[in-house]
């Protein structure tokens, strides 16, 4: 419990004037279609989970699947229909509006598809803002907002103004901006959707380094299912506003829970995706061998090695040395190529 | 799939423009038959309505009269009698309104012309005697100084020009008195719009409901003849520059209010999530995030409360305004040409410095980190300063130097060059050499077209009207809007005023479609090149700054006080707003159609009927629609210099005791003209933008 951050039970959204009626007739039983031909329109349907303090969770979904209005709902940009959500032991739907925003000044840190930020202001005052609104004087918080730069690369353009970057040094100084207070808690909505590939991929990487350094508590959304299994931890994929499988890449890829989620990952490259632990044999242990490879590889990076050896290889968790299991050429070969999704 | 869409739409389309032109084939030819059966008598309700409503512009006197005297009573002292006397709260409301108007008035122009007045009204006029005091007015050329310096940061050398010479042309031509009582009236009026329409604005986006109920509003004070609110704002505030503010603030608060919420509705939704998630309160978000980020429309909105304000000059000395409008309006009113020219060239000069001015402050960015010390900061101030000190030195030793009038200090109208006797030389040639055939021309097109235009409208059975506009109205945007119009209609038709109303529709009617094709023409052939099409809007952009009775003055000497007259104002004036719209029409064409019909081999013509004049389209008749606001207000301003329609009954209705309720009735029977021609078109434009698939 004490490791929990975030905690959501059974949450609904349902946009629409009547939508609270329509709810309360409806005894937590929401049919998308009823309440459609009442006029309301199903956002988020009846959403549980829960985040566990420095975890990166990645909702999942494609265009209308509800995975914004989710995030929205936890921040409370949007007003839930339904349900309970708690944030680091608050209750964010009873907070009064001076609490949320003093939550939302000490506590959370928001990066936008398409930047949102300020045209007026220029680099260091977009990312000094959220400081300057909480009373932060102007020299302390330009002083912190100069080390933010730094962070995310962008020393130099202190002084342009959004129109003069580019997307991707616009988004930077959106990430900046959102970790200027030093947030616990990260929300990403589809960050780097608005981005070109490459620049894409660059921001992936700048975004693992990120979190390698700091540690947060991370809802990132995101419509793109390879950026989903690259950065998550957990995804949770959404569809039509509920949540159809919430588990970790590997367990998505390999035991897929639906029709709808098997199209995601019947085309995923498995040997990129997988670690040797996802697939290992747990308990053939075979002492006689003497290769050993680490659990933590992807599969790309060992495959080679371990389809020259004629035997099975010991797998080894790398912080004691311990074996922990084992895997052979076979296994390795029915992992990437066979279509059957079990191991 | 997207070739079998298109195809689908096509057909639907053509279905469509075929039985919507065989309907309005129907409705003109019932239109017509009605035209020619309806028996023309006086009984027959078919020809014309009773004037059943005659009594509403009593109500509204009633009205006005019983705010003022009757209702919530409240106890006030009277300091004369020494007693606590009844007086309607209204009444006072209204009377502290003007005092504090005046008051502020008077500062602005103690300041800049000189004088005691505002002290003597605050301290009373025992303290200024006693004291002997006197405060002399900042001397010219420290203002023209000041303007020039404000230029030159705004938008540097050109600028700085434009304002000084200015300045100074109106300094050395004795103009000097009237315009800065003008330009400190737009001082005082402009921060009070501004400020009154955007919390206006920013109320109406907050609040739906605000939002929903300004809309209306603003659509009818945006249409009303500025003259309509005249003799109201007499019976209310009685009359002197108090009066004329406060006229010049309804007038001009509305595009405020419209270009705040614009701007605000524009602002993307992110923008605003982020700085919640900032941790904005909704002060902070309104002040720090709303607002900047809204900027360059709000500071547009500045702009047009400017132009606004200077238009309203000469129709805010009708209730007793000071400064360059009484000048044009004395001048006009006696027919005195060269005097008209100079005080119009005065206000078309502040006009275009404003307006430039203003411009470059929107598109002026701050640089937060220039890091300059006090003196780089402040250099303009420092500057503006050691001017008005210099100046003040030099208009001090002037004082022993001139003979009687000190030049340095201030050019009274009657010392200062004048080009009004050579305006009124060219005039006089004008006359004397083309008479002839300006006035063959006027009386050909005075009998030949508008006579028999104005007597087919007078012809015209109240029945025919309405079969005709609520038709259109049904064929083109359906029930709804076919019954808001014929009620509007039913309004005026049930007054005693039709026929004039029907005078004042054939105007507009005459000037909107001269000044469509007029429009239309020049625009298309402006954009078949890049650079035309820039010099056209720019043109455009020119004559706007021009306030609209600044038309009237060359229009009177070629053609006298003739419907011509008006008409050829209205349709110049009208002209603009179409050619723009027109212009922006055919930029909206997307590259890839132009590209497209080029690769099939389309020539020119092709090119122009079937690519660019249909996508086009919805632009023009939003600028037909501004068209018709911009003809039915020349129309009405017309009344100036004599016509005989609504707008003449306006104007008449300012030397009458009783004139309120009628100028305000007149003034929203136009006022529903253009809202009922804006219904129709507004809706037909939306329609076909939905067919081209235009968002």
């Amino acid at each position: 419990m004490s490791n929990t951050c975030i905690s959501c039970k059974s949450v609904y959204k349902i946009f629409g004037d009547n939508a609270p009626k329509l709810f309360k007739e409806s005894n937590g039983i929401v049919d998308p279609n009823y309440f459609q031909s009442e006029g309301c329109i199903v956002g988020v349907n009846n959403a549980s989970f829960e985040v566990d303090n420095g975890e990166i969770l990645v909702i999942m979904g494609l265009s209308g699947s509800g995975k914004s209005t989710l995030l929205r709902c936890i921040s409370r940009l949007t007003e839930p229909t339904a349900g309970q959500i708690i944030l680091d032991g608050h209750d964010m739907l009873s907070l009064s509006p001076k609490e949320l925003i003093e939550i939302r000044r000490e506590k959370m840190g928001m990066v936008f598809q398409n930047f949102a930020l300020l045209p007026h202001k220029t680099v260091l005052e977009n990312i000094a803002f959220p400081l300057q609104v909480k009373g932060i004087n102007t020299k302390d918080s330009i002083n912190k907002a100069l080390e933010m730069t730094e962070l995310v690369g962008l020393k130099g353009r202190e002084n342009y103004f959004p129109r003069e970057l580019s997307g991707g040094q616009q988004q930077r100084v959106g990430i900046a901006r959102s970790l200027a207070v030093e947030p616990g808690i990260w929300f990403l909505d589809e960050p780097f959707s608005a981005l070109d590939p490459l620049i894409r991929k660059e921001m992936q990487d700048e975004f693992i380094r990120l979190q390698s350094v700091l540690n947060k508590t991370i809802l990132f959304v995101t419509h793109d299912f390879d950026e989903a299994l690259r950065l998550a931890d957990r995804i949770a994929i959404m569809k039509e506003g509920v949540i159809e499988q919430l588990d970790t890449p590997a367990n998505i890829v390999l035991n897929p829970a639906t029709d709808y989620i098997k199209k995601f990952t019947q085309d995923v490259p498995r040997e990129k995706v997988l670690k040797i632990e996802d697939v290992m044999f747990k308990n053939n242990i075979d002492s006689k061998v003497s290769i050993s490879i680490s659990k933590d590889d992807l599969i790309e990076k060992v495959a080679e090695k371990i389809l020259s050896c004629d035997t099975a290889v010991n797998v080894v968790d790398p912080k004691n040395n311990n074996v922990v299991g084992s895997i052979d050429a076979q296994k390795i070969i029915k992992v990437i190529f066979s279509e059957n999704k079990q191991h | 799939m997207l070739k079998k869409s298109s195809r689908l739409y096509s057909v639907k389309t053509n279905s469509i423009k075929s039985s919507k032109n065989f309907q309005f084939l129907i409705l003109l030819i019932i239109f017509l038959v009605l035209y020619f059966v309806v028996p023309h008598s006086e009984t027959n309700y078919l020809w014309r309505l009773p004037s059943i409503l005659s009594e509403f512009p009593l109500w509204i006197n009633d009205i006005i009269y019983k705010s003022l005297y009757v209702w919530l009573p409240i106890e006030v002292y009277d300091p004369v009698f020494e007693m606590y006397e009844k007086k309607a709260t209204f009444r006072e409301i209204t009377k502290f309104l003007s005092q504090i108007l005046n008051i502020l008035v008077q500062l602005f122009r103690d300041i800049l012309l000189g004088g005691t007045k505002t002290i003597k009204l605050i301290l009373g006029d025992s303290f200024v005697s006693k004291q002997n005091l006197f405060i002399p007015a900042t001397p010219w050329p420290a203002l023209v100084c000041g303007v020039a310096l404000i230029g030159y940061k705004l938008g540097g050398r050109n600028l700085a020009l434009l304002g000084g010479i200015s300045a100074l042309y109106i300094a050395i031509f004795g103009q000097w008195t009237p315009s800065v009582q003008t330009f400190s009236f737009i001082l005082l009026t402009t921060p009070i719009c501004f400020l009154l329409g955007l919390s206006l604005g920013i109320w109406g986006y907050l609040n739906k409901k605000v939002e929903t109920s300004l809309q209306p509003l603003l659509n009818i004070m945006q249409t009303m003849p500025q003259f309509a609110y005249l003799v109201p704002i007499i019976a209310l505030f009685g009359l002197g520059d108090h009066a004329g503010s406060i006229a010049t603030i309804i007038i001009a608060t509305p595009p405020m209010i419209r270009n705040t919420i614009l701007g605000l509705k524009k602002i993307p939704a992110e923008v605003v999530e982020a700085g919640i998630m900032s941790g904005c309160t909704k002060f902070q978000l309104l002040f720090k995030v709303l607002i900047p980020t809204a900027r360059t429309d709000i500071l547009n909105g500045v702009n047009t409360v400017i132009m606004q304000c200077l238009a309203m000059t000469v129709i805010a000395s009708f209730v007793g305004a000071k400064g360059l409008g009484l000048d044009l309006k004395i001048a006009l009113n006696s027919l005195q040409i060269g005097r008209a020219s100079e005080a119009g060239l005065c206000i078309v000069l502040i006009a275009v410095v404003l307006d430039r001015y203003s411009k470059a402050w929107a598109a002026k960015q701050r640089d937060y980190f220039e890091n300059l010390n006090f003196y780089e900061k402040n250099k303009y101030v420092i500057f503006f300063v050691l001017a008005i000190i210099a100046f003040s030195f030099l208009s001090f030793i002037g004082g022993s130097f001139f003979d009687k009038i000190n030049y340095f200090h201030y050019i009274p109208p009657e010392k200062g060059l004048t080009i009004a006797t050579k305006i009124d030389g060219i005039v006089d040639w004008v006359w004397d050499t083309f008479f002839y055939s300006l006035n063959i021309f006027n009386k050909f097109v005075l009998t030949n077209i508008l006579g028999p235009m104005k007597h087919s409208f007078l012809n015209m059975p109240v029945f025919a009207t309405f079969i005709l506009v609520m038709g259109a109205a049904y064929i083109v945007s359906g029930v709804r809007s076919s019954i808001i119009v014929g009620c509007m209609l039913l309004f005026i038709a049930l007054s005693e005023y039709w026929d004039r109303a029907l005078i004042t529709a054939y105007m507009a009617t005459f000037a909107v479609l001269a000044s469509a094709l007029n429009g239309i023409i020049i625009g298309s052939l402006a954009s078949q090149s890049e650079r035309a099409s820039r010099i056209t809007l720019s043109v455009c952009d020119f004559f706007e700054t021009f306030p609209s009775f600044i038309y009237l003055i060359p229009v009177i000497f070629l053609f006298n006080i003739t419907d011509t007259s008006v008409l050829i104002a209205a349709i110049i004036y009208a002209t603009v707003p179409a050619t723009r719209y027109t212009v922006w029409g055919f930029k909206s064409v997307p590259l890839e159609l132009h590209e497209a019909g080029d690769m099939s081999g389309v020539s020119k013509r092709q090119k122009w009927i079937n690519i660019e004049l249909p996508l086009a389209i919805p632009h023009i008749l939003l600028g037909i629609n501004q068209t018709v606001v911009f003809a039915l207000q020349m129309v009405i301003l017309g009344a100036l210099i004599g016509t005989d329609d609504l707008g003449q009954m306006i104007f008449a209705a300012l030397s009458r005791s009783d004139g309120a309720g009628i100028s305000v009735t007149l003034g929203l029977f136009v006022s529903f003209m253009a809202i009922s021609v804006d219904i129709i078109i507004r809706k037909w434009a939306e329609e076909r933008k939905k067919i081209l698939g235009i968002v």
